[in-house]
């Protein structure tokens, strides 16, 4: 399963990479997403893949939880870590404003050069 | 526990969100704007104090046990960061109210600059691994806007180009967090520190590491990815210049030395060794930049490249001497950068331009400005009795004493070239003919804009006079990162 995920990473983190060395914005700006999806399911990984039950631990349960094989442990019976899930959380929210603010900085240059081609709009020195 | 390290964050934060609710009333959000500034320095150095008598402070958030909840740690190097954030945030807004145009200031500015400034506070204060990345994307979020802020076209299309840099660093950022919590399964720096040195083999610790010296170069504009620092950095606002020339890379350079001196330290004849080499190579290729421009902001934003070179020598050499000189220098160049950036806006207030084509002798008229910069600019050279003199005579003397000659003999050459360009602006635009003073000022606002480059000035002056004093401090500072396990003890021994 880690195995799968790793090949899922890397083939969203190599697409990203290809995307990013294009010369249309739009895909440039896709390139990063797909390089913060990568990320985002390395944090999973992580975490270890399904190593046991969600982990919904009651009040007295977790005076007794202690770490084991990746995961949390209480009377015998797994249970899957939660702290990746929560850090991917916060990078989705944080990458979805990036985006979100990306996409209107590219639609502005657009509009004010006329062009989408990085090439063309390397800019002289300092009009 | 204790709840000051929160305060200079939380300062920031609180201004921002009642600025946003006032965001129709300018005058209310500058009153604000100064109050807190003023508070931000208060509230720092009285942290830095309580550091200095009383050890590292450290609090966890909502009381959660230490390797569990988030803790914001903070020790002198910490403490001397905020200082150093509050003072140049206190003359930027004294400048801004002077320069920044009424269109900016009621389009959400003064929110998103306290935004940006509780970002920075939070990336010094913390001490959870992944907090550093919030705190770095809080911040970072926060420069887009200000970058762009008047959508001009240069700003659009540098700010565009910015922002898929930063975009990409974070990821790696991430990934390397993602690596450390796979090896470690913590998130708290002092606990990943604690776990390092138990498997100090590890070669996915050192992977680790390696990436985050790419993500901090990169944010850092450290060799071989500074490229994107002259031209975004030339685009930004006259008024929110010096607080990007000055804090924005020094918070990767804070990252940096803080991943470096805490947790990558067990393979540093490998991580070490190569951090010096970068630190040369920055400095020489940022100064190389440097030479070959003529325009005052240009050349300014090439030698934030050279400086940081400095800095990331101090980690380099990786002795007491060598990163009491690099905390000296960061605490220097923050100060004196910022100043020649206020210059620089001041300047190019007469003039309208920052490019010495259009004109020059601005001595003969403002006199004033022209010996502010002069003595700021040797400063920055490294001429005693100012600051950058003892700042340079540490690392120096860090790097003959461990036998580093090589990066001695190109910190002197970059120094030489530093000083060489300083005097070419003062050549272009300050002697000969007096010409292309375009707009007529009157005295008051002339002064009004020119006062705060004054104040870093005389605090360049005294940081240089007190030599002896701060030596001091950077050296207890320096002691604090030579000994991690200070750093572990005082936040898991609770």
């Amino acid at each position: 399963m880690e195995l799968l995920a790793a090949l899922l990473i890397g083939l969203l983190l190599g697409v990203g990479t290809y995307l990013l060395l294009e010369r249309n914005m739009i895909r440039i700006v896709l390139g990063t997403m797909l390089i913060t999806y990568g990320t985002n399911l390395m944090l999973l990984t992580s975490g270890r893949l399904k190593t046991g039950r969600a982990p919904l631990l009651g009040g007295s349960d977790i005076q007794t939880a202690a770490e084991g094989g990746g995961g949390i442990v209480v009377d015998g019976i797994s249970y899957v870590d939660p702290v990746p899930q929560a850090l991917i959380l916060t990078a989705i929210v944080i990458g979805l404003a990036t985006t979100a603010f990306s996409f209107v900085l590219a639609y502005r240059t657009v509009q004010e050069y006329g062009t989408d081609d990085l090439l063309e709009l390397r800019g002289v020195e300092h009009e | 526990m204790s709840n000051l390290v929160a305060y200079p964050v939380l300062l920031c934060f609180g201004t921002g969100i009642l600025q946003l609710l006032l965001h129709k009333r300018v005058v209310l959000q500058r009153a604000l704007a100064l109050l807190s500034s003023m508070a931000g320095i208060v509230l720092s150095v009285l942290l830095t104090y309580t550091i200095w008598t009383s050890g590292i402070q450290v609090q966890t958030a909502g009381g959660w046990p230490v390797p569990f909840g988030i803790t914001l740690t903070a020790d002198l190097f910490s403490g001397l960061m905020m200082i150093l954030a509050a003072v140049v945030l206190f003359t930027s807004v004294l400048y801004i109210f002077k320069d920044m145009d009424a269109a900016s200031e009621r389009t959400f500015f003064y929110p998103v600059l306290f935004f940006m400034m509780a970002g920075v506070n939070l990336s010094f204060a913390t001490g959870d691994i992944f907090n550093l990345y919030v705190a770095f994307e809080v911040m970072l979020i926060s420069s887009y806007f200000l970058m762009a802020l008047g959508s001009k076209g240069p700003q659009l299309r540098e700010g565009l180009k910015y922002l898929l840099l930063n975009t990409v660093a974070s990821s790696i950022f991430l990934v390397a967090v993602a690596l450390l919590y796979g090896v470690t399964s913590s998130l708290n720096m002092a606990d990943i520190a604690a776990k390092a040195a138990m498997d100090p083999g590890n070669p996915y610790i050192t992977l680790a590491g390696m990436l985050f010296m790419v993500v901090f170069a990169a944010k850092g504009a450290l060799f071989p990815f500074y490229w994107w620092l002259p031209r975004s950095y030339y685009y930004v606002p006259n008024g929110i210049a010096p607080l990007f020339a000055s804090m924005l890379t020094k918070v990767g350079v804070y990252g940096l030395i803080r991943v470096f001196t805490l947790i990558f330290v067990h393979d540093s004849g490998l991580t070490h060794s190569l951090l010096l080499v970068i630190g040369g190579l920055t400095m020489l290729l940022g100064v190389i930049g440097a030479i070959s421009q003529y325009d005052f902001k240009a050349i300014l934003s090439y030698h934030i490249i050279s400086q940081i070179g400095y800095m990331i020598m101090g980690l380099g050499l990786y002795t007491v001497l060598g990163l009491a000189g690099a905390v000296y220098y960061i605490a220097h160049h923050i100060i004196v950068k910022s100043g020649l950036f206020l210059l620089s806006g001041a300047t190019s207030r007469i003039t309208g331009n920052t490019d010495f084509k259009h004109y020059s002798g601005l001595l003969a008229s403002h006199p004033g400005l022209a010996f502010t910069f002069f003595a700021t600019a040797i400063s920055l050279a490294g001429v005693p009795p100012f600051s950058g003199f003892f700042a340079k005579f540490a690392l120096l003397k860090a790097a003959v004493e461990k036998g580093a000659w090589g990066i001695a003999a190109v910190s002197l050459v970059v120094s030489f070239f530093t000083l060489f360009s300083m005097i070419k602006i003062f050549r272009k635009a300050y002697w000969g003919r007096p010409s292309g003073q375009r707009i007529q000022r009157d005295r008051k606002d002339y002064i009004a804009a020119l006062s705060p480059a004054v104040i870093l000035l005389a605090l360049s002056v005294a940081m240089g006079l007190g030599g002896g004093y701060m030596m001091e401090f950077a050296l207890a500072t320096a002691d604090q990162l030579m000994n991690p396990a200070i750093y572990i003890e005082a936040v898991m021994g609770r």
